[in-house]
């Protein structure tokens, strides 16, 4: 067996610790890791072999989990899937821009979380119907046109990337709002007037400026700025349909549902 | 500020109280389902989902494949049950097999009213694909990320309900067990290092299995059986522990799964020879290249497949590349625009962590941990032996996948399950006595007292790391695809050697926030208590059968062994084994057939 060549990484990590810092400082490791290695691989080494008190979140190490999302030479990456191959010389890593950190490299997602939920990502079905009348049909190009929205990993990295997001961090922001549209063109779907309520809003679509960040550092290839794009052409759509066309409104106000059918 | 560790070395009680009607511990793919069956049977029910992750973090997220349920015209329960059966090589409880095999589809089904996005026929019902072991096509896929639609699928769905309240990234730490039932969990809020106690009428623990008790395994960080040890030290037996799931296809460098699918979709197996070698191993004949035939060749179960490598290795028919010994997946006749179609996920993993693009090249492979097929020992309606605790997905061992799972059923197992966990404990809430605060307390106190223990201890030796690799390593060496006498009584002694040690393992980290080194000690324990369940049940198991193959007992043993290991823990004592009856209704142990239509 050959074995995989190792290589020297030296790291500089953004620390803090809440407990005991006043204020964050850069720490410098130097570690060796297989050249075939990622940022989460040096990471590890370090808080194996030289420093425990190192933290950072991480899990599946196959890039669907979303966890570790960090700031890798300023810009924002997952650290399993930032291949060390990529790098030379100091490799800075820092938490993920725009949210407060806890400690070290770990951050708090909590205005993702509750912006996420805000935009009621969950299917609000057009026409409710029982389980035992089986599947909604969808045909596999009604499929296609939210797939790929549907691959968001919540890793937050276009949070980190948006500029808007950092101005005004009321702004509901790239993943949420894809998410929302993901479930406003599902065929099944008929809730969009529901969260249009949320994202037709200054805070919502209309504060995106399409810098394009987002889609540029998706792990996932979701590509949010196409999402917010198609989101603006229907939002105004919409004010078009209201405003200027008799009888529009409660053209579209044909949305029934109910929870019967479903099984506990 | 607090101080460094204050929080735990100040004298008093100092855990918070929240108080719940069912707590559940785990917010992967089964603990989510039963939250949303609580919060749907009674929106008046207080239900605290509590995770040491954001539940989009749970490693249900990394299931490729798919979901099996009986749908199409040419399939039938019968066919569901005979393959789920034979597939456990007859350790599955026929009576919870039946049961899993019509909720299935419902499930799928409700997933799929939930938005769940399935890949689709042209005419716009779900689509199906196949399956080692499956005798028809019956896998329900969202291509090759099923595990992770359908998690994230749970998780928006439970954001409708006002009833489910989520305790993220709280470390659940001891049951709390007074007048005989579970009443209970305590949990470290992880941001701020503070304990609490969440007083419950009933609990659900979804924790996950421990794959991380090995070296090479698909298991994220995060599967450290931190569910499965808790049950067992407040005295909920382990079952079946010693089965153990190899998956045939993992990347050789990082252990990173590439799913069943590849095989499903006509993916083939070779060694160094370009032979297709599981034809070698009672799998053949040899089947046309991309037209793969059900439950033969590559679409054999996975417990046999993985042996076959194991064979062709001894035989020197591996290939050796720097990632050390392989044999290749070939899926380059399936075409670019399949492979994108069907394997997008799998196409990005070969190509990123080895360079290989799957359409031009084999990529070369070997077997990795997987899954559990042991856990909590529960029943049929999700019941452990101790009253008020339920259990469901790969932390619970309700005797669907006996002693080999079948490729897409642990995705339903935990819709399944997770549900029938949340009916059972709304029965089990029904006219309870009041609980007693003060008692609860005091068990609450002493989960108190250990964590204060770590943060004072002064008689430190043991690294957590050391004692880390040494558990991975024996793990490895001794309760791997083929065992030995010799091997596991090793196995079973050095196991038992380091959980005496590790009560002398150092925490270095004494601070509060986020502590993630006090975390990884935690989990280490809780590693530990599964590896020796893990161990004891396979030395006690003179016999082969599924996914547990012994050199020295080569035939499965109906007469002595057609029974569950239960293991019963002893403190740091070794723990006391006993067994528990296989429930046969309709399939008495039979052979298993995996040579296609050939006769």
């Amino acid at each position: 067996m050959t074995q995989m060549k190792q290589r020297q990484v030296q790291l500089e990590v953004l620390r803090y610790n809440p407990d005991t810092d006043t204020e964050a400082h850069f720490q410098r490791y130097e570690v060796s890791c297989n050249e075939e290695g990622v940022v989460l691989d040096a990471l590890n080494k370090v808080k194996e072999t030289v420093d425990p008190t190192l933290n950072y979140r991480w899990s599946c190490h196959m890039a669907v989990c979303g966890s570790c999302g960090m700031m890798i030479n300023g810009e924002p990456k997952l650290s399993c899937h930032t291949f060390l191959r990529d790098y030379e010389g100091v490799i800075r890593v820092e938490p993920l821009a725009h949210f407060p950190i806890e400690r070290d490299l770990v951050t708090a997602p909590d205005d993702f979380m509750e912006k996420l939920k805000r935009v009621k990502p969950y299917l609000i079905p057009k026409k409710k119907k029982p389980i035992s009348e089986g599947e909604y049909k969808q045909t596999p190009a009604q499929l296609m046109k939210f797939r790929q929205y549907s691959m968001c990993i919540n890793c937050m990295l276009c949070y980190a990337a948006c500029p808007e997001y950092g101005l005004t961090p009321k702004f509901i922001g790239p993943a949420a709002l894809t998410l929302a549209h993901r479930y406003n063109i599902d065929s099944r779907d008929g809730g969009r007037k529901e969260r249009q309520e949320v994202v037709a809003t200054a805070e919502g679509v209309w504060d995106c400026t399409f810098v394009g960040a987002c889609s540029e550092v998706c792990p996932a290839h979701v590509d949010p700025a196409s999402a917010l794009q198609q989101m603006k052409i229907t939002s105004s759509i919409d004010w078009i349909v209201e405003h200027l066309i008799p009888g529009g409104k409660s053209a579209r106000d044909t949305v029934s549902r109910e929870d019967a059918g479903d099984i506990s | 500020m607090p101080a460094r560790g204050q929080r735990y070395l100040t004298d008093g009680f100092n855990v918070d109280t929240i108080s719940t009607d069912v707590a559940i511990i785990g917010a992967g793919g089964a603990g989510l389902r039963a939250a949303i069956a609580l919060a749907k049977t009674d929106p008046a029910l207080r239900i605290a989902l509590i995770s040491k992750v954001y539940p989009m973090r749970s490693h249900t997220c990394a299931a490729e494949g798919g979901a099996a349920g009986v749908i199409k015209p040419d399939d039938s329960f019968d066919l569901h049950f005979d393959d789920t059966v034979g597939g456990g090589d007859w350790l599955s409880d026929q009576d919870c097999v039946e049961y899993f095999i019509h909720e299935a589809p419902k499930e799928l089904q409700q997933l799929e009213h939930w938005g769940c996005p399935w890949n689709r026929e042209a005419d716009g019902s779900v689509a199906v694909r196949p399956f080692g072991g499956m005798k028809k096509k019956r896998t329900w896929f969202a291509a090759d990320k099923s595990g992770f639609h359908i998690l994230h699928t749970l998780f928006q769905t439970s954001l409708r309900f006002p009833s489910i309240t989520r305790y993220d990234e709280y470390y659940a730490l001891d049951l709390l067990v007074d007048d005989g039932r579970c009443q209970g969990v305590t949990a470290m809020e992880m941001r701020s290092g503070q304990l609490r106690q969440f007083h419950a009428k009933a609990v659900i623990i979804a924790g996950g299995g421990a794959g991380r008790m090995f070296p090479f395994s698909t298991n994220g960080a995060i599967k450290t059986g931190d569910g499965m040890a808790m049950a067992y030290r407040a005295g909920a037996p382990l079952k079946d522990m010693e089965f153990i799931q190899y998956h045939p296809t993992g990347l050789p460098n990082t252990g990173s799964l590439l799913t069943e699918a590849c095989r499903g979709e006509g993916g083939i197996m070779v060694n160094k020879h370009g032979r297709r070698y599981l034809q070698d191993y009672g799998m053949g004949p040899e089947t046309p290249v991309g037209q793969p035939q059900l439950k033969t060749m590559e679409l054999g179960p996975r417990d046999r497949v993985s042996q076959a490598y194991w064979h062709e290795l001894q035989k020197g028919n591996t290939v050796t590349t720097k990632w050390g010994e392989c044999v290749l997946l070939d899926m380059r006749h399936l075409g670019e625009k399949k492979i994108n179609e069907r394997l997008p996920l799998v196409r990005e993993l070969a190509s990123s962590f080895l360079g290989i693009d799957i359409v031009k090249d084999p990529v070369p492979i070997r077997p990795v941990v997987h899954y559990m097929m042991g856990g909590i020992s529960t029943n049929t309606t999700a019941a452990t032996p101790l009253p008020g605790l339920f259990a469901a997905g790969e932390c619970a061992c309700v005797s669907l996948n006996g002693a080999n799972r079948l490729g897409s059923n642990s995705l339903v197992e935990l819709l399944v399950f997770g549900r029938r966990a949340a009916l059972s404990a709304i029965e089990h809430i029904q006219g309870l006595p009041a609980a007693n605060a003060a008692a609860l307390n005091a068990r609450a106190e002493e989960t108190q007292l250990r964590i204060r223990e770590l943060f004072s201890r002064t008689d430190g030796t043991e690294s957590l790391y050391g004692l880390r690799k040494e558990m991975m390593d024996t793990m490895e060496k001794n309760v791997g695809i083929y065992r030995t006498e010799e091997g596991l009584q090793e196995g079973v002694s050095k196991i038992h050697e380091l959980r005496q040690r590790y009560r002398r393992v150092i925490l270095t980290d004494r601070t509060n926030v986020f502590n993630t080194d006090l975390f990884q000690v935690l989990e280490l324990g809780s590693m530990l208590d599964c590896a020796e369940a893990v161990t004891v049940g396979a030395l006690a198991r003179k016999e082969s059968r599924g996914s547990h193959q012994r050199l020295d007992y080569t035939e499965r043993d109906d007469r002595n062994f057609l029974r569950h290991t239960m293991v019963h823990h002893q403190g740091l004592d070794v723990p006391r084994v006993d067994y528990l009856d296989v429930v046969i209704t309709k399939s008495p142990p039979g052979v298993r057939d995996y040579s296609g239509d050939h006769k």
